[in-house]
């Protein structure tokens, strides 16, 4: 068995005194939806910021495995993680670029790329043909996006005037625009209509299954996590307390004591 | 006509509040004689200011109700978008023709060229430092330093080695460059309000050294004898055989190196235009605005910070870099006294009033800037009050900037709104 997308052993992250995040290991694989769930608080998202880079975790590995090799996720700069490893983000508060074009947010995803194009700015400066025929490719690619989220005739308008479910998935489309091995999405259905969420689901299918893609997500929208995941980790208090496939999840005791709480008369 | 009457009874009221003030106030004036305190009844001026009050409460009640009924259509958004970028087109358009053929206009003296290369200087200077503060969105309040170091390392190598203009301008250029990167490295991990605290003193530190360092600089005495620029090898010198009249059999004038100058720095300031044009389309230029709007998100995109916002640094300096070579040789003779920091302050005004982003911006705010000050030289003193009511005014009505207007980068060929 070969091994799997992304290895998290150990971690732990320590803001002075607080412990947000302790011991936490848990595996997901490619072509997966693995959910990280629990109440607020529980340092679901300093996961997220220690995998991506914002955050140096205090202790741990953070393995990502692809046919390019192993890389540390916790030894690289933020950036690096994204431009080298592939490890794609989206925000809980979204942040997209509000007064760039649609179409502009997707290229920018693809800056990269369209760097080793542009041979640090003097093909595009001169006007070569490399540079036109990537700067073309990257169109298409966003063209490509752009059409699987109906966002198609926006693409010319500012970010920032889109409906508040259209940046979410703009949000998200963006980050599938820098062709990421690993994408982490932070509450992505939050603030979404029961509609809405079902399209997200159809389009997070989507991208596990055409594009190859691990999926890591926080999500507090009970329903969809046990629709979509095939995978999930509850998180409490920083600590791992349950881990397995939805059906394993929902009926495991110390997940239910976790949401719902202890009923201290009951226990003896 | 309910509305005018209802108003006009208003002013009637106002009118006899005022009567009633102006009465004891106006009315009754008090003058000191030799028999004691004397009463001047002066009832018909009291009378006069109740009227004046009584007939302004009207006119200005009724210019209101107009422009309330006037405002009821809201121009969309859109709408508005695409009349001021036909504004600017036009602008733009006029602006080069007119440049062009100014120095052929029947009214053009040399005061007038002498003041339309002043602006163009500006207006270059305006535009390499929009890289950085509009592109960017990096608050640089040292600008002044990099047209300073353009301005030295010109005079200084032009002097030293005895090497052309057309050598030593990208030279001068560079070394700009050069100090961009080297404050740029240590400073851009500041942000907004840090970074402009920093670039101001990196502004003031330039302007010191200059000052003290006599040996190197001449230090407030300043460099003199900077060499000329020549026609490509054709010097404006009224003698000689290879003087540039008498090689295209033309009559010795004084004017020739004027608008030669102007050209020059017209080109100059078009190269600039045309350089942030096309670099705003590539990569680096929309990472530049990526992380302008948010350095967060372009991160989690795989966007190098510090590389991508030193090369804005390091390109608008390069231009600043231009700007001072070209200032030192127009001059002759450079001091650290055309370096302050009001220098800094003037550009960025330049920049801010004509709309972050907005090329024809730059220029308008230039010409209203520079012009305007050599225009009203006679107001003395009152000049800078005119410029701070002019700002004040400019950032109640327009608060973005003359034109401010982002057209995108690329587009695919579809308007906003309409549906396909």
């Amino acid at each position: 068995m070969t091994a799997p997308l992304l290895s998290v052993e150990h971690l732990s992250m320590r803001f002075g005194g607080l412990i947000a995040v302790n011991d936490v290991s848990f595996l997901a694989e490619k072509r997966h939806i693995t959910s990280i769930i629990g109440p607020n608080g529980a340092g679901k998202t300093t996961v997220f910021n220690c995998l991506t880079g914002f955050y140096k975790p205090t202790v741990g590995r953070l393995a990502l495995t692809t046919e390019d090799g192993v890389q540390y996720l916790e030894r690289m700069d933020d950036f690096r993680i994204a431009q080298r490893a592939g490890v794609a983000r989206t925000f809980q508060n979204i942040r997209l670029f509000p007064a760039m074009s649609v179409l502009e947010n997707l290229l920018v995803a693809q800056h990269n790329a369209l760097m080793r194009a542009s041979v640090w700015s003097l093909a595009g400066l001169l006007g070569l043909k490399s540079y036109r025929r990537a700067e073309g490719e990257a169109v298409e690619t966003a063209r490509y996006w752009l059409e699987r989220i109906d966002l198609i005739d926006r693409a010319d308008g500012p970010a920032g005037d889109l409906p508040y479910g259209a940046q979410r998935r703009l949000e998200i489309a963006r980050a599938m625009c820098t062709s990421p091995k690993l994408l982490c999405l932070d509450e992505p259905a939050a603030g979404l209509n029961p509609r809405e969420t079902l399209e997200l689901n159809e389009l997070l299918r989507f991208i596990r299954d055409e594009h190859g893609v691990g999926v890591l997500l926080i999500e507090h929208d009970m329903s969809m996590v046990m629709q979509i995941s095939d995978h999930i980790v509850v998180l409490d208090y920083g600590e791992k307390i349950a881990e397995g496939d939805p059906d394993a999840v929902r009926t495991n005791p110390a997940v239910i004591r976790a949401y719902l709480g202890e009923d201290e008369e009951e226990t003896p | 006509m309910t509305v005018i009457a209802e108003q006009a009874k208003d002013s009637a009221i106002a009118g006899l509040v005022a009567l009633a003030l102006a009465v004891p106030i106006v009315g009754l004036r008090t003058e000191s004689t030799s028999s004691g305190l004397a009463i001047d009844p002066r009832m018909l001026d009291a009378l006069l200011v109740a009227l004046a009050v009584g007939l302004g409460h009207f006119l200005i009640n009724l210019a209101r109700a107009r422009s309330t009924t006037k405002r009821t259509v809201v121009t969309p958004k859109a709408e508005v978008a695409r009349r001021i970028k036909f504004i600017s087109n036009s602008l733009g358009w006029g602006a080069l023709g007119f440049g062009v053929v100014l120095p052929f206009l029947p009214f053009s003296d040399r005061y007038i060229m002498d003041v339309a290369t002043l602006v163009l200087t500006y207006v270059m200077l305006g535009w390499g430092l929009n890289i950085v503060v509009g592109l960017a969105g990096l608050l640089d309040l040292g600008y002044v330093a990099f047209y300073a170091v353009g301005a030295y390392s010109y005079a200084l190598i032009a002097a030293h080695f005895d090497w052309s203009f057309w050598v030593c301008l990208p030279l001068a250029g560079l070394f700009a460059a050069f100090f961009g990167v080297i404050l740029g490295f240590p400073v851009l991990r500041l942000r907004g309000d840090y970074l402009a605290i920093v670039t101001l003193g990196f502004g003031e530190i330039i302007r010191v050294v200059l000052l003290n360092w006599y040996q190197f600089t001449g230090g407030p005495d300043g460099l003199s004898r900077i060499p000329r620029p020549d026609f490509f090898g054709l010097p404006f010198s009224r003698t000689g055989d290879d003087a540039f009249h008498t090689f295209f059999g033309l009559d010795y004038s004084s004017m020739h190196r004027i608008i030669f100058l102007y050209y020059l720095i017209f080109i100059l300031a078009l190269v600039t235009n045309a350089f942030t044009l096309r670099i705003r389309k590539l990569p680096v230029g929309r990472a530049w605005e990526a992380l302008r709007e948010d350095e967060i998100a372009s991160r989690a995109l795989g966007i190098n910070p510090t590389n991508t916002k030193l090369t804005a640094f390091a390109i608008g300096a390069m231009f600043g870099g231009f700007a001072g070579a070209f200032f030192a040789t127009r001059q002759g003779f450079i001091s650290p006294e055309s370096f302050t920091f009001i220098e800094s302050a003037v550009i960025l005004a330049i920049v801010v009033l004509g709309g972050m982003g907005s090329q024809i911006g730059v220029v308008i705010a230039a010409v209203v800037l520079i012009g305007g000050t050599e225009l009203f030289r006679e107001l003395a003193e009152f000049r800078m009050l005119a410029f701070g009511g002019l700002m004040v005014a400019i950032m109640v009505w327009r608060p973005r900037g003359l034109l401010a207007n982002r057209e995108p980068t690329v587009t695919l060929g579809k308007k906003p709104g309409d549906s396909g």
